[in-house]
């Protein structure tokens, strides 16, 4: 009976639901007991072979599988809880306040390494460094700047070839730019110095990896700073007309997370989901293709500091005051009118 | 004899019950002051860091252009990473007024003072630790309080504390453990001690009285003492027993022998025969009154003499030569032979005198159940065991009852009309036993019962 009226009100949710997300898509059989409703900040493309590879080994649960952008997925999320089982984001930050919260789900005896867990609710599952991509076409008889640092003496020298062709996320409106950003204004001056010189040249902001990288190959940007460099890897696989930089003065990778919902209606379907996200390893990850997602690094980052950590003082830069003024700073730099 | 003693209560079941009891009541506070000890030291630990995180974002709390600003240390948070993951809520006040964080964590500290304030309370399903603290802010016109509420969950908390439980709980049983067996050993070497002296009373011979000489705890010393002078107190009446009996036998016999010679000579001189008839009467009597008198007076000094025997060395063959000679005149108002035959020498270690004693008995006896003109045969072969046969050439032991013979005041169906007691054979039975020996009965093939003191 409960499932029925889960049914009846999916089937109601759905066509109303539909245009207000980015993608939505259902994996399995249109038979199976359990449909899971996964709300996810990454592109269904990249995800569809793990959906798929757990859909085929677990015929009874059917996933729903719905894209918005992190800051969304925190939003409606907060909103709706029990409107969904399993969020996925790249998102740290919102995906740890979201369980310190306690919007997330404890999944008892899951063994994944403490860096890449917290509380037993928050589950990393990807590593994914922020890279500085550039177009080598638009680089032409220049050197492909290696850091930070060159890249803004290339950016200084060269302000008319570059004008209004470098790119970097809004952080106002990618909960996943904000991360990088706050975590790269934390590391060095450097970041400021960039997005200066960035905001001399009118820097194109977006709101996803997705559109900087077709922005790229398309040739309309030449260079963009703090893009997933496992979308560029993905879209042009082998040797496409991108260049992925990941700067060797210092990185920034952030790990994919995901969470339970704490109010799941579907709690065993929605953990079992979990615990083969977790069980991602580099196998899977070379089964799916060139398109697929980077697996979780296998040894703790916490040496080279280049992960950023799953821990409260994630939540540093989520405080009102805190994101206000970092904002402003921001804007000021980059913002340049 | 074997009358039991009244127990009350056991002394070896209180000291353990007492020590053991005592150590998981130690056990038990150790616990609990560990644990006590514990549970402060780890509230200390997490309301240190709570107040450093605290004072921390309140530094970093400014005024500018009469606006506050709070540009929130990265380290604020990042201090309270804890292996459990624990969750972090936080509330900042102006005045008051909610400016960021979590608006369901109310300040609950006091602005008249600068102390921060902690409590434990409830937060969204989870016991928190909280601090409030607060700082003036001083601007150019006007002055500003900034109220901040941090709070923890206790997740690492409780896990230290309970590892920390875990090894005090461990620690406790140890010690508990340790200290029962302690008790244990104590209780049971404490005993052994009593054992020990239960053991050498148990094992002394019955009549030994001599003080106990082994060296006790000094709390059994009084207990030693009392039984030391009680058995001095016991061997002085039993030597003076010894002296009574002796006495006894002396004053009895003699006027016994005083009679005896009256009624003999009366005996001269009555002519009628049944005057004489009732004077043998009466001899008769008389001898068996001195002699059964005679035989109590020997068991009774066997008996004493038995329980304290001195050994030493002698030759058999002397004494039992001495013996026949002084029987002889007896013997041959009897018109019997004494004959002592075996070995020349036979060196024996025991008490002479109750040896002679025992085999003037034997010797008495077959005196007065062989007939006259027959011969007594004394026969020594050296052992071991040392054999002393006394056989005479009367009727024998009845086949029947030749097992029940040697119980005290027992005689033999074919002992009518004959004087005697029943103790000769008791008398010898008694001084074979404290020589560890025994008697045996036999009847000679050619007549005549045979008595073999065996030593």
């Amino acid at each position: 009976m409960r499932y029925l009226v889960a049914v009846i009100l999916a089937l109601l949710a759905l066509p109303l639901a539909a245009q207000d997300w980015e993608d939505r898509q259902v994996f399995g059989a249109g038979d199976a007991a359990v449909t899971l409703r996964i709300v996810s900040s990454t592109d269904t493309d990249l995800f569809a072979p793990l959906i798929e590879g757990f859909v085929s080994a677990n015929p009874d649960i059917a996933i729903e599988y719905l894209v918005t952008n992190t800051s969304d997925i925190d939003k409606r999320f907060r909103a709706t809880p029990e409107a969904f089982d399993v969020a996925i984001s790249s998102a740290m930050d919102l995906q740890l306040k979201l369980t310190n919260d306690g919007y997330a789900a404890t999944l008892e005896g899951v063994t994944h390494p403490a860096w890449a867990q917290w509380r037993q609710s928050l589950f990393a599952f990807t590593s994914e460094p922020a890279a500085i991509v550039v177009n080598r076409a638009a680089f032409e008889g220049l050197a492909i700047p290696r850091t930070r640092q060159e890249l803004i003496e290339i950016l200084r020298a060269h302000p008319d070839r570059f004008r209004g062709r470098v790119g970097t996320y809004d952080v106002r409106q990618s909960g996943l730019g904000y991360l990088f950003a706050t975590q790269d204004a934390r590391a060095s001056e450097t970041f400021w110095r960039l997005m200066e010189i960035m905001g001399g040249l009118d820097v194109a902001l977006y709101c996803c990896s997705g559109d900087m990288i077709d922005d790229l190959i398309a040739g309309r940007i030449a260079v963009a700073y703090n893009v997933l460099g496992s979308y560029a890897e993905a879209r042009v696989a082998g040797d496409g007309p991108l260049d992925i930089i990941l700067p060797s003065d210092f990185r920034t990778t952030m790990m994919r997370t995901a969470l339970v919902s704490g109010d799941s209606p579907r709690p065993e379907a929605a953990e079992r989901f979990v615990r083969a996200l977790i069980a991602y390893t580099p196998e899977g990850a070379a089964a799916g293709g060139g398109r697929s997602l980077p697996p979780l690094a296998v040894e703790d980052p916490g040496a080279d500091r280049a992960t950023i950590p799953l821990g409260p003082a994630l939540m540093t830069f989520l405080d009102a005051l805190k994101r206000d003024k970092f904002l402003e700073e921001w804007e000021n730099a980059v913002v340049q009118d | 004899m074997q009358d039991n003693p009244k127990v009350s209560g056991s002394l070896r079941k209180r000291l353990v019950l007492t020590l053991i009891g005592g150590a998981a009541l130690l056990a038990f506070l150790l616990f609990l002051a560990v644990r006590n000890f514990a549970v402060q030291v780890a509230q200390q630990g997490q309301d240190n860091i709570l107040f450093a995180s605290a004072s921390s974002m309140l530094d970093a709390a400014s005024l500018r252009d009469g606006v506050v600003e709070v540009d929130l240390p990265y380290s604020a948070f990042a201090m309270l990473t804890t292996p459990a993951d624990d969750r972090v809520f936080y509330a900042i006040y102006e005045d008051g007024t909610f400016l960021s964080g979590y608006d369901d964590l109310p300040f609950f500290g006091s602005l008249d003072d600068d102390r921060p304030r902690y409590r434990t309370a409830q937060m969204r399903g989870a016991t928190v630790r909280q601090i409030s603290a607060h700082r003036t802010l001083i601007g150019a016109n006007r002055r500003i309080n900034l109220q901040i509420v941090l709070a923890q969950t206790q997740d690492a908390l409780s896990e230290t504390l309970d590892r920390i439980f875990r090894t005090a709980a461990l620690l406790g049983v140890s010690f508990f453990a340790l200290a029962a067996a302690m008790s244990l050993w104590v209780t049971s070497s404490t005993m052994g001690q009593l054992n020990r002296l239960t053991t050498s009373v148990t094992r002394r011979g019955p009549q030994d009285l001599s003080p106990f000489r082994n060296p006790v705890p000094q709390e059994m010393a009084p207990l030693v003492k009392s039984l030391n002078s009680l058995m001095g107190r016991l061997d002085h009446s039993l030597s003076q027993s010894e002296d009574f009996i002796a006495e006894a036998a002396h004053r009895v016999r003699t006027p016994l022998a005083t009679v005896r010679s009256y009624a003999e000579a009366t005996l001269q001189r009555v002519d009628k025969e049944e005057n004489r008839e009732a004077m043998r009467s009466m001899i008769k009597a008389i001898d068996e009154s001195s002699r059964t008198a005679g035989q109590l007076l020997d068991h009774a000094m066997i008996t004493f003499r038995a329980d304290q025997m001195e050994r030493r060395e002698f030759d058999l063959v002397e004494l039992l030569r001495e013996l026949v000679l002084q029987l002889a005149p007896i013997a041959e108002m009897k018109d019997l032979a004494l004959n002592l035959h075996g070995a020349p020498s036979v060196p024996y270690a025991g008490d002479p005198i109750l040896i002679q004693n025992a085999v003037r008995n034997l010797i008495d006896n077959a005196m007065k159940y062989g007939p006259a003109e027959s011969a007594v045969d004394i026969t020594v072969t050296a052992g071991p065991p040392v054999r002393i046969t006394v056989c005479d050439e009367g009727p024998g032991f009845p086949a029947d009852e030749i097992d029940r013979l040697t119980t005290r005041f027992a005689r033999g169906q074919n002992a009518e009309g004959k004087v005697g007691s029943g103790l000769g054979l008791t008398i010898a039975q008694d001084v074979a036993g404290a020589h560890g020996g025994s008697i045996e009965l036999s009847n000679r093939e050619e007549g005549g019962a045979c008595v073999t003191l065996l030593l």
